[in-house]
């Protein structure tokens, strides 16, 4: 619990965080961007759980645990989608997502 | 009685199968023979053996013969309802356990001499031990299901022995057709022993012939069109060893068996496996005579007499020897159906039982001698047809005197084994039913005239101009025959009535003298038109063939009975049952499953421009997805 911060100001710091990652995600044409911005939404839900759990019980732990597992689990997904796009460059000498259309069906 | 003893019996043929059968291009045909010899051999030691002790030393308590059961729960349904395994001993066991190991050990004999230099030698001993083996089973079994696994394994031995000349084609189709009708009638079987078992809670032999049992009291308290459920049951198991006996309608498949090796159809096809259909009646012979009156065994013995009449008819027609001999068995196992059907239960009741199972034991020696017999004349001649023999006494005299004494024993002369049995049976059949009795006589006629029909054509006549002088068959081939026809000439003397007996007691029979005479003028009768008719070379036949004219031709035809299966099975069964679910599996089925599929390509082709390739137009369906039904959601939650 941080002294003078209440509930509602951190969530609708989180909330504008995520709806940066919706924005960014919907927009950017670059690839790189596009995985900054989907790390921005997750990190936004990672801040939430740990707040609420915090403000709301602040004797459990599940959701620090949880937290713990999104970020683990968006290290993998990061990895993952660099090495995509790292071969989709090699292909394409681009990372640029209009590029990535000719692989539709 | 001693359990090692009597497990042994089937073991030894199935170990020898089972080394004949895996190292069968490894051993040598000479060590193959011996093999199998020398375990038949001591099979047969002990089947005498456990007869001697049965018969004569432990079998009987108070003048009544015991049954001796030793078994294993093998498969548990129900408290009452079991499969089991085991071994049961009683006189028609015993007394099948002697018909079986003699056949078998003397089929085993000859065919050293007959096969000799046979490319598949060692596998036809090893099917002949799988063909003993599963027999010994057959007989010893002890409840309705065991009797049903071996008698199917009979039938598979019976298939590959029929197949055995597997490139000739006729020989294949033969095995096929065997196997199929039989496997037709086993189904008819299989559905009684169903209902046995749901309406009894029990397949055990003893269980079911007890008269104090479930099946035998309570067969009035359900009934199914007219009939008792049970009555129903024991029909449908008749089915099944008519169709092993080869009794009219499902005998069709016996003639063509013959296809298989000479000593094949001697064991299986005259002797041993036919007659399980008899076995198999006798075998619950007491259900049959006390569920409703004996209404099934009625049918026993009128299907019995029918076909012991048509096959008689059919055989004079006949001009492969070989087939002349199968329907000669059909007529013979008729008459044993018959004598079943009219027996009684109690005493001297029960002469028809105790005569069919004397039939079935004289049956055995003399046939297997007639079909080792024209095994030997084909030997020397290679041929099947009667018109390519005539005047081989002078080149074989054994099978000569030894054919000469089985046909006289089938024709029912004193005192060869034949007469006693047949006239057994006719009395009998005399004492049940007048109509029965004539077909009998009639029948015991006809059996003369056709057996020395052959007889006359093979070793009187006129001789046919041999390629190579026919010369008498080895010793191997000879020992049998003239076993065979000691044991013909004697069996008749075997007092059986103290032995085999429907109620297990023992009684005396006498000669009737009457019917005794009636039965010998019969058969001498038919000699003599034998006589008359093929012993010279004269035009007599043919010209008494001419006067019956169709009737002739029909029979020589066997009365189209394999043209009208034939017409039934492929225009009534093929084209007008198959071929439409044929088709309605080919349209209805499968295309409605195939034009679900098809429709599901011809969809997703049209609506596959829908997707742009552009990740941000999936995220923005996505997310606008995701906002309207939190819209949706909040609406509902505010309300």
């Amino acid at each position: 619990m941080i002294p003078g911060v209440s509930i509602t100001e951190i969530l609708t710091l989180t909330s504008i965080l995520f709806f940066i990652g919706v924005y960014g995600f919907i927009t950017r044409k670059n690839l790189i961007s596009i995985l900054i911005s989907v790390e921005l939404i997750l990190n936004s839900s990672v801040v939430n759980f740990v707040v609420i759990n915090k403000y709301l019980y602040p004797e459990m732990l599940q959701g620090m645990v949880y937290s713990i597992f999104i970020i683990a689990v968006a290290a993998a997904e990061t990895a993952l989608a660099v090495a995509i796009i790292i071969n989709i460059y090699r292909r394409l000498s681009s990372v640029e997502v209009r590029e990535t259309e000719t692989m539709k069906y | 009685m001693n359990l090692i003893n009597l497990i042994l019996i089937p073991a030894i043929p199935l170990a020898v199968f089972l080394v004949l059968g895996i190292f069968s291009h490894k051993i040598k045909p000479a060590v193959s023979g011996v093999v199998g010899v020398a375990g038949l051999a001591t099979s047969t030691l002990l089947s005498f053996y456990t007869a001697w002790q049965y018969f004569f030393v432990l079998g009987k308590l108070d003048g009544v013969y015991q049954t001796f059961v030793e078994k294993i729960t093998w498969m548990q349904f129900t408290e009452s309802l079991h499969i089991d395994m085991g071994v049961l001993i009683d006189p028609i066991s015993v007394m099948m356990l002697i018909v079986v190991s003699t056949i078998s050990l003397m089929v085993h004999i000859y065919s050293r001499g007959y096969m000799k230099g046979d490319d598949g030698y060692t596998r036809f001993f090893a099917y002949l031990s799988l063909f003993t083996f599963s027999m010994y089973g057959l007989v010893l079994a002890t409840n309705l299901f065991q009797i049903y696994i071996f008698w199917e394994l009979v039938g598979v031995s019976s298939f590959l022995l029929i197949g055995y000349y597997y490139t000739k084609t006729s020989a294949i189709a033969a095995a096929k057709k065997a196997f199929i009708v039989t496997r037709f009638a086993d189904f008819g079987f299989l559905i009684g022993i169903f209902i046995i078992g749901f309406y009894t809670n029990t397949f055990d032999f003893q269980t079911l012939n007890d008269p104090q049992g479930p099946a035998i009291l309570t067969w009035a308290s359900s009934s199914f069109m007219g009939l008792s459920v049970i009555t129903w049951a024991l029909i449908l198991i008749f089915m099944g060893g008519a169709g092993k006996s080869a009794m009219f309608p499902l005998h069709i498949w016996l003639p063509d068996a013959m296809e298989g090796p000479t000593p094949v159809s001697a064991l299986i096809h005259a002797a041993t496996m036919v007659v399980a259909g008899v076995y198999l009646v006798a075998r619950l012979f007491p259900m049959f005579y006390m569920v409703e009156d004996g209404f099934a065994l009625n049918i026993v013995a009128y299907v019995g007499a029918f076909s012991a009449l048509f096959a008689a008819i059919i055989a004079i027609t006949q001009t492969d020897i070989k087939r002349v001999l199968a329907f000669s068995t059909m007529s013979q196992l008729g008459y044993m159906m018959m004598s079943l059907g009219v027996s009684g239960f109690d005493g001297h009741e029960g002469v028809g039982y105790m005569a069919s199972m004397f039939h079935l034991f004289t049956h055995a020696m003399f046939k297997a001698l007639l079909f080792l017999g024209a095994g030997s004349v084909i030997h020397a001649v290679h041929s099947n047809y009667l018109k390519d023999m005539g005047g081989l006494r002078k080149y074989m005299p054994v099978t000569n005197i030894t054919f000469l004494i089985a046909a006289l024993a089938i024709a029912g002369v004193p005192p060869l084994a034949g007469f006693w049995s047949k006239d057994e049976i006719l009395v009998a059949a005399y004492e049940n039913s007048q109509f029965l009795y004539g077909i009998g006589v009639f029948v015991a006629g006809l059996t003369a005239f056709y057996m020395f029909r052959i007889y006359f054509g093979i070793f009187w006549g006129k001789e046919t101009n041999y390629k190579h002088a026919p010369h008498e068959s080895p010793f191997s081939m000879t020992l049998p025959l003239m076993i065979l026809a000691i044991l013909s000439i004697g069996a008749g003397f075997i007092p059986f009535s103290e032995f085999v007996t429907a109620d297990k007691a023992g009684f005396a029979t006498h000669i009737n003298l009457e019917l005794a005479a009636i039965a010998i003028v019969a058969g001498l009768l038919g000699i003599v038109l034998a006589w008359i008719f093929y012993k010279k070379e004269n035009d007599l036949a043919f010209r008494f063939s001419n006067a019956f004219g169709r009737f002739y031709t029909w029979t020589s035809h066997k009365f189209y009975f394999d043209e009208i299966y034939l017409f039934i099975a492929r225009r009534i069964f093929f084209q007008s049952v198959a071929a439409p679910i044929a088709k309605f599996d080919k349209k209805i089925v499968d295309g409605t499953m195939e034009g679900i599929g098809n429709q599901t390509v011809v969809v997703s082709r049209k609506i596959k421009g829908m997707q742009s390739g552009k990740v941000q137009d999936y995220a923005f369906g996505f997310i606008g997805g995701v906002v309207i039904l939190a819209l949706v959601f909040i609406y509902i939650w505010t309300n």
